[in-house]
């Protein structure tokens, strides 16, 4: 009998991942699209790491960061008492941030792409500049949100070194379908493998379908 | 309501220096060569460019004081501004969009039924002819009851007849609602049957001369010298 909770904490894990990307993403590309700050470029090269970087050296570095001793890790213990590392929570804080290059760069496109002139007029016509990106930019923008939702779902549904450095292999917890598909092969267990393997080819299928649709639009 | 401005900004090519008053429920009509810096002049009255020094009054508020470091934005101008292009917003329907700013939706009925554009109501901005969007624009500024209106070149996409039409609709809204405004153009038909008063910029200065310059006795026609000393009386094409 397949174990089918691997590839449902791997669906809820992309899910919640892709929700709190896209509202981060969406301001974040509005303040590098029509913004001008200083060191915009340094911030922009650094939310751009995980695209260059091999997961094992992200998921190290998270290890410090989301660490009891570590920023992030000792910022949530405060809040909530309990840690990040090992838990749910934790590997939906890392695929965020390994994810994020995914999901910022579809939409910074989109946002380029929407005339200047639309932002202006509405400026003119006296929205504010955050009325102006709720009721102008975004709606204008939709095809590349989507597109950014959906990337940054098929990343996270496929998250493997990041995940394996900070959160291990609880079952129930942390065991995602990737990493029960390695720990299948290692145990020779090539029909469980076999099948999540297959679960994860018509989803990746169909939503790039959707994305090269999206992007012809 | 009056406009009264001194505006000095260092562009790419020449400084931009002039010195202007629009007065009450007047036109008064920017023309010039293109490049000579008015779309900048008017983006800066808007607020959409920050003049480098000088002062910009409408109505006896101040929007932009260099010495005193007032620059009010274009949301806070109450000004209604009519692009070159189409600016639609693509995402809403003809009525969404002259509605945008209303104050009042009726006000945005009204203004689609003077424009002849109630039936497109529920079209978008792609499914209309381009007259009929910049009909849309036009209603769009209006709509939201502006104190000042300015024009960037409306009609200069469209087609010598729709922009005829265009122009004379306008003039009767303008004159109904004693609003003033400053209109850019290049043509100098259009700028004589809109405006009350025409202030040719070249280079990014007035220079009141250029119009005699370049239609003088011995390079244009009677009629067309006839009517820059007549301007009421003119619509020569």
């Amino acid at each position: 009998m397949m174990d089918f909770l691997p590839l449902y904490l791997s669906i809820k894990l992309a899910a919640i991942s892709t929700l709190v990307l896209i509202g981060v993403s969406a301001p974040l590309a509005y303040l590098l699209v029509h913004v001008k700050w200083p060191g915009k470029s340094f911030f922009e090269a650094l939310i751009n790491l995980p695209i260059a970087l091999p997961p094992t050296v992200i998921g190290f570095y998270l290890l410090f960061v989301m660490g009891p001793r570590g920023w992030l890790g000792a910022a949530w213990e405060k809040l909530s008492g309990g840690g990040l590392l090992f838990t749910f929570t934790g590997i939906v804080a890392g695929c965020i941030f390994y994810s994020l290059p995914f999901a910022l760069q579809p939409i910074k496109a989109a946002f380029e792409k929407v005339d200047p002139r639309l932002r202006e007029n509405a400026y003119v016509l006296g929205l504010s500049p955050v009325a102006t990106f709720f009721r102008v930019i975004v709606p204008n923008s939709l095809n590349g949100i989507s597109a950014a939702a959906i990337l940054s779902f098929l990343h996270s549904m496929g998250a493997f070194g990041v995940i394996l450095m900070i959160g291990g292999s609880i079952p129930e917890e942390t065991r995602v379908a990737s990493i029960a598909i390695y720990e299948a092969v290692e145990a020779m267990d090539y029909d469980n493998a076999a099948k999540l393997s297959l679960c994860f080819v018509p989803i990746s299928y169909l939503f790039l379908l959707f994305v090269n649709r999206l992007s012809r639009k | 309501m009056s406009l009264q401005c001194k505006l000095i900004k260092q562009t790419d090519y020449f400084t931009i220096e002039v010195d202007f008053v629009c007065p009450e429920e007047k036109t008064l009509a920017l023309i010039g060569p293109s490049g000579s810096g008015k779309t900048t002049i008017i983006r800066m009255l808007a607020g959409l460019h920050k003049p480098d020094r000088g002062r910009i009054e409408c109505g006896g508020r101040t929007l932009f004081d260099s010495e005193n470091g007032i620059h009010l934005s274009p949301q806070k101008r109450e000004m209604g501004y009519v692009f070159q292009d189409y600016t639609l917003f693509p995402h809403l329907t003809i009525r969404e969009n002259a509605g945008f700013a209303a104050k009042d939706v009726q006000e945005a009925d009204y203004l689609l039924d003077y424009f002849g554009l109630k039936h497109l109501g529920d079209r978008k901005p792609h499914q209309v002819s381009g007259g009929e969007r910049q009909r849309c624009a036009i209603c769009q500024a209006l709509a939201k009851r502006p104190r000042l209106l300015l024009l960037d070149e409306p009609f200069s996409a469209l087609d010598v007849v729709t922009r005829r039409i265009l122009r004379t609709e306008l003039k009767r809204i303008k004159g109904e609602r004693k609003l003033s405004t400053i209109y850019v153009t290049h043509d100098i038909h259009e700028a004589l049957f809109m405006a009350d008063e025409i202030l040719p910029v070249v280079d990014g200065r007035i220079e009141r001369d250029w119009l005699e310059k370049i239609i003088s006795p011995a390079s244009s026609s009677g009629a067309q010298t006839k009517a820059l000393r007549e301007p009421k009386l003119s619509l020569v094409y």
